[in-house]
């Protein structure tokens, strides 16, 4: 299981194929491989977004992102797990969260990824401040997923 | 020792601080330690807390050396 927070850009598909390489003998047994790759728009509540950036709370985030992954290792039955999440300044286009689940079947990888990403944009403590046209604001919710911050 | 009270966020520029120290004395839950630095006034219910890294409620107990930490909705991902 591999959890990482990155300060600077990266490049979700050669994380996936690096990480998969790396699983060596273990990906023999890897039958699914479910991932969500979350991208930074150009746009949110109807206005241009040129920039956004990503507070954390060093130590909790990664405690939180690795608490996450242990409950859903207890629920679902795969093989391994990569979490990436950037922090500080991205840009339109960017990726923000990778989330890639090995398993043996699609059932466990497919509801172990969308788990951790709903977990994840429901607890791990990450804030979102949008440079607009004019000025900066916070983004103080999340779009709905299993559930909403209101 | 101390408790040490940290803030981010949107929670962070509305306190106009990152992190302050209080003297644990007399702070018995996460809420006394809200009023302690916020001149008395009731948590937001919005505003989510921390004991040492792992959520809490405000009526979570506080102790001597501990870190609690205040901040807004978290929107990652």
């Amino acid at each position: 299981m591999t959890v990482e927070l990155r300060p600077t850009p990266f490049e979700p598909f050669a994380e996936l194929s690096r990480f998969h390489e790396s699983m060596a003998e273990q990906r023999r047994s890897a039958g699914a491989l479910a991932t969500f790759i979350g991208t930074m728009r150009d746009f949110n509540e109807g206005d241009t977004v040129t920039r956004m950036t990503l507070e954390h709370y060093p130590g909790m985030t990664e405690r939180q992102l690795a608490a996450i992954v242990e409950t859903a290792r207890a629920r679902w039955q795969f093989i391994d797990a990569l979490v990436i999440h950037r922090v500080g300044e991205v840009w339109p286009g960017d990726p923000i969260v990778l989330v890639g689940v090995w398993s043996s079947h699609r059932a466990a990888a497919f509801d172990a990824c969308r788990y951790l990403m709903e977990e994840l944009k429901s607890r791990a403590p990450f804030w979102k401040k949008e440079t607009l046209g004019a000025g900066e604001r916070w983004v103080s919710c999340n779009t709905p997923g299993y559930s909403s911050c209101g | 020792m101390s408790i040490r009270v940290r803030y981010f966020a949107s929670l962070r520029e509305k306190m106009g601080r990152v992190e302050e120290t209080l003297a644990a004395e007399g702070l018995e839950t996460v809420s006394d330690v809200w009023k302690a630095v916020s001149e008395g006034r009731p948590l937001p219910e919005q505003i989510l807390c921390a004991v040492n890294m792992d959520y809490a409620t405000p009526e979570s107990l506080v102790a001597d050396g501990d870190e609690v930490a205040f901040f807004p909705p978290v929107t990652g991902g």
